[in-house]
């Protein structure tokens, strides 16, 4: 092994991979013909939308394809040996030794009823002889070296004690003990902030500097790539559309796919469309606060602040975006503005009208006013329904009648450019993209005057998320509509906002026309927001 | 964490008052004169009446109800009509029996259950897969007593391995004991080792498709070391509450096997009373009963916070 080790060739050298998809899928194969290398000390990013088949590419070398997706034609070489066929017993002295996986999400890649320190301990029980406490010395050298705070403590936490960062932190700490020479990281920044994804990346950066590691790094994230890559290869559909250097790839891409994804890339620059003034008021928020407090018998009252002291307004035909991290208490704003939950001080105003203590049986005429579209297409349509049901829904709650709410759906379907044949479907039968649209065409069919967009693009592809921003653009503007737009996004704020509040803590910390909050941002938390951003420097927009 | 426990311990006086309530009224609804069958067919009206005087019976029953309460208050569930002797003393002789089968049914059925639950979650859909489920419906719909005849008839009666009934005190020493015990825990755990291997099943399976299961064979894990360190250690919590109830269920659920064995556990001694309207005695059972449920559920919801640390009271 020593000597596969000092060797020269690729760390990773993957030849005519064909993985195949069970019968009756969109494709007869998961994955076709890829072939790809990384070599030590260099990062790979294989970059692709969902269903592009980086994430089965990482699962085959690693040796844990699922049984209905069986590896048919290939090789795959770690450090020369072939792997795609190798024994379950030798793939597994391999793994966490030679090789090593870093996942999406580090809350539930980690086994939540287990210490930290244990879980990392598996790994050194499992591959090694060494005494407990050679382990122990181990376990807290890995945790330092991740740099991790109070390594004592942190071994003996549980994940969820942890915050997303460290958490992610531990996954690669338990990655990279055995200093394996490849590192598969899948889409490892993900679900963090973006401050967080800024350390992390710099974190891998740092390590695979210093161990030489090769570093295969799956992500659907440009931004990500331009941070991090030395080569990159494009996957589309199974297939590798084009490979090269970070650089070559980046700001000379040769394939129409490549073009097309680049170009998809929300800019950071805004986009300077002009605001008309003296549009009335459709939304106002005064000193909004919302604390939830845990009552206990004896002990003091826990009293958490998720959103504090917030005023906002939105005009007619206007795009408000709250921007912020997790936690920063953008969507308790938004819920409180829909009374989903109860602020517990402060005012809102729909329309001159304060909502923010009505009953909710006072509340019901303005419900329809006010609609929300959420982040996940896939939980907020209810399966068991058709799309006209769903969309028909709201309308007919309200004393429309049947046909005249299906009349209705059928013209939206057309707004949200779908085929009216689309409502007689269940959503199963649609992807992300246009589960979004019916999703959009359901809150449109309340004949909103405020719409709320809540993280509504960021589960979707970039190619799928800038038709939506497009459409939800075109909709705003067609139907005058006021918008709230919640994200976490700086770039997709950039091009959909008249007007950003920056929200930290349940604060706005910073609030103003979008031009003057992006072109210079003036509050310190603002400022390291646009810093922590990946690939700034890169204009993708103009591709 | 303490808070939860003295506030749990507090609910459950609310709770038993409620359970003496009732237990009192029904029992003196349903027809049939404890002091008439005490006193025979034979027996004269004035006899039957003295009888019932010298049981308290003939005070109205409120006052009845006070006397028991204030009894009750004091630790004393009362005499029992039949046995002349007090109802605590009676269910501490009974307990050993029934404590003793339940406790050997649930260690057979946690010990057979949940390695067989793991492995079919472990090989969804295979054969032992197929054939579990199969056998825990079998479990499920046919009867204790029949399960016990057919134990006696082919163990007992033709291979002669354990005895056909009886019980032998742990004092006897614990072969004796263990050897009488254990056709009968076997005969009670069958529907308990349906039930806990399909909860089993569907909980461990549950847990193979997350996240942290893909991490640990990705760590190189073997395969037997996510099954049990990962998966079933995050399957416990629905698993031990399906035990607890198990235990609750058992202790006021042996009186078939109980007959079936001739086992003097509190199972016989419920059905006796009941047959001899022995008030005192089917109170003191019941509400001994629901004591247990109480503290089992309490002992449950305690060992989430081992099994789970995201728990906290």
């Amino acid at each position: 092994m020593t000597a596969a080790k000092s060797g020269t060739g690729p760390v990773l050298d993957v030849r005519g991979l064909t993985i195949a998809l069970p019968t009756h899928s969109d494709r007869p194969e998961a994955v076709s013909e890829v072939s790809f290398s990384v070599e030590r000390g260099e990062i790979v990013c294989l970059v692709g939308e969902s269903g592009s088949g980086k994430s089965v590419i990482a699962q085959a070398v690693m040796g844990l394809l699922p049984d209905s997706l069986p590896l048919t034609v290939g090789q795959v070489l770690l450090e020369g040996e072939d792997i795609a066929h190798a024994g379950r017993d030798r793939l597994r002295q391999l793994r966490a030794t030679r090789m090593s996986m870093v996942f999406q999400e580090p809350m539930t890649a980690l086994n939540p009823v287990m210490r930290c320190g244990d879980q990392i301990d598996e790994v050194l029980r499992e591959h090694t002889a060494l005494g407990p406490a050679e382990r122990r010395a181990k376990i807290l050298d890995i945790i330092r070296e991740v740099a991790l705070p109070d390594p004592e403590r942190i071994v003996m936490s549980y994940p969820h004690q942890l915050s997303g960062g460290q958490r992610q932190r531990i996954m690669i700490a338990m990655a990279l003990v055995l200093e394996p020479a490849l590192l598969i990281a899948d889409e490892p920044t993900t679900a963090l902030d973006v401050t967080t994804q800024a350390q992390i990346l710099e974190l891998i950066k740092t390590l695979q500097a210093r161990h030489g590691m090769g570093v295969l790094f799956i992500t659907h994230d440009f931004g990500v790539v331009a941070e991090i890559a030395r080569r990159v290869a494009v996957l589309r559909l199974g297939r590798l559309v084009e490979t090269g250097d970070k650089d070559a790839v980046l700001k000379r891409p040769r394939h129409d796919y490549t073009i097309m994804l680049m170009n998809s890339v929300p800019d950071f620059k805004p986009h300077g469309r002009p605001i008309a003034p003296d549009q009335p008021i459709v939304l106002q928020t005064k000193k909004l606060d919302k604390t939830y407090a845990e009552r206990g018998w004896f002990s003091a009252r826990r009293v958490v602040h998720a959103a504090t002291d917030v005023s906002l307004e939105v005009r007619r035909g206007q795009t408000l975006g709250i921007v912020g991290e997790s936690g920063s208490g953008k969507s308790t704003v938004a819920r409180c503005i829909v009374r989903l939950i109860d602020p517990t001080g402060g005012e809102v105003y729909i329309h001159g009208e304060e909502i923010a203590r009505r009953s909710h049986r006072a509340l019901r005429p303005l419900r329809r006013k006010v609609q929300i579209v959420f982040q996940d297409p896939y939980r907020s349509l209810n399966p068991r329904r058709t799309v006209g049901e769903a969309i028909i829904e709201g309308p007919v709650n309200y004393g429309l009648s049947r046909s005249e709410a299906f009349e209705r759906a059928r013209r939206l379907m057309d707004l949200v450019r779908m085929d009216a044949a689309a409502l007689e479907r269940y959503p199963h039968q649609f992807s992300g993209g246009q589960r979004q649209r019916i999703c959009i065409a359901r809150a449109l069919a309340m004949e909103p005057e405020l719409l709320i967009a809540d993280e509504a693009v960021s589960a979707l592809d970039v190619s799928v998320q800038a038709q939506v921003l497009e459409l939800l653009e075109e909709i705003r503007e067609r139907l005058n509509l006021a918008m709230l737009f919640i994200t976490h996004d700086l770039r997709v704020a950039a091009q959909v906002c008249d007007h950003v509040a920056v929200m930290s803590q349940g604060r706005v910390v910073e609030y103003g026309p979008a031009n003057e909050v992006f072109v210079s941002p003036r509050h310190a938390y603002t400022q390291a927001l646009f810093a922590a951003a990946p690939g700034r420097d890169f204009a993708f927009g103009q591709a | 964490m303490y808070q939860f426990i003295a506030r749990r311990l507090l609910s459950t006086i609310p709770v038993l008052a409620i359970v003496a309530v009732l237990v009192f009224m029904l029992l003196r609804l349903t027809p049939g004169d404890p002091a008439a069958i005490l006193a025979g067919d034979a027996a004269s009206t004035e006899q039957i009446e003295g009888i019932r005087k010298t049981l308290g019976l003939d005070q109205p029953l409120p006052v009845q109800f006070g006397i028991w309460l204030g009894q009750m208050l004091q630790g004393d569930l009362g005499e029992s009509y039949y046995y002349k002797v007090r109802v605590t003393e009676l269910i501490g002789q009974r307990l050993e029996p029934t404590l003793s089968l339940a406790a050997l049914t649930i260690v057979i059925a946690i010990l057979v259950a949940v390695p067989l639950g793991v492995v079919a979650a472990w090989r969804f859909g295979g054969w032992f897969d197929r054939a579990l489920m199969g056998f825990s419906v079998f479990g499920f719909s046919v009867p204790v007593f029949v399960v016990g005849y057919l134990l006696v008839w082919l163990v007992s009666l033709k291979l002669g391995w354990f005895p056909v009934q009886g019980y032998k005190p742990m004092d006897d020493g614990f072969g004796p004991f263990l050897y009488h015990l254990v056709l009968p825990s076997i005969t009670l755990s069958v529907i308990y080792i349906a039930l806990l291997a399909r909860v089993t099943r569907a909980s461990v399976l549950e847990a193979l498709g997350e996240d942290y299961i893909r991490t640990a064979r990705a760590k190189g894990l073997t395969e037997s070391r996510v099954l049990i360190s990962h998966a079933l250690a995050n399957a416990a919590v629905p698993i031990v509450t399906i035990i607890g109830i198990g235990i609750a269920l058992l202790i006021g659920g042996v009186v078939v096997t109980e007959s079936v064995y001739a086992i003097p556990g509190l199972g016989r001694l419920t059905v006796d009373a009941v047959l001899s309207r022995d008030f005192p005695t089917i109170q003191g059972v019941i509400l001994f009963f629901s004591l247990v449920y109480v503290v089992v559920n309490l002992l449950v919801d305690l060992s989430y916070v081992i099994l789970d640390p995201r728990i906290r009271y």
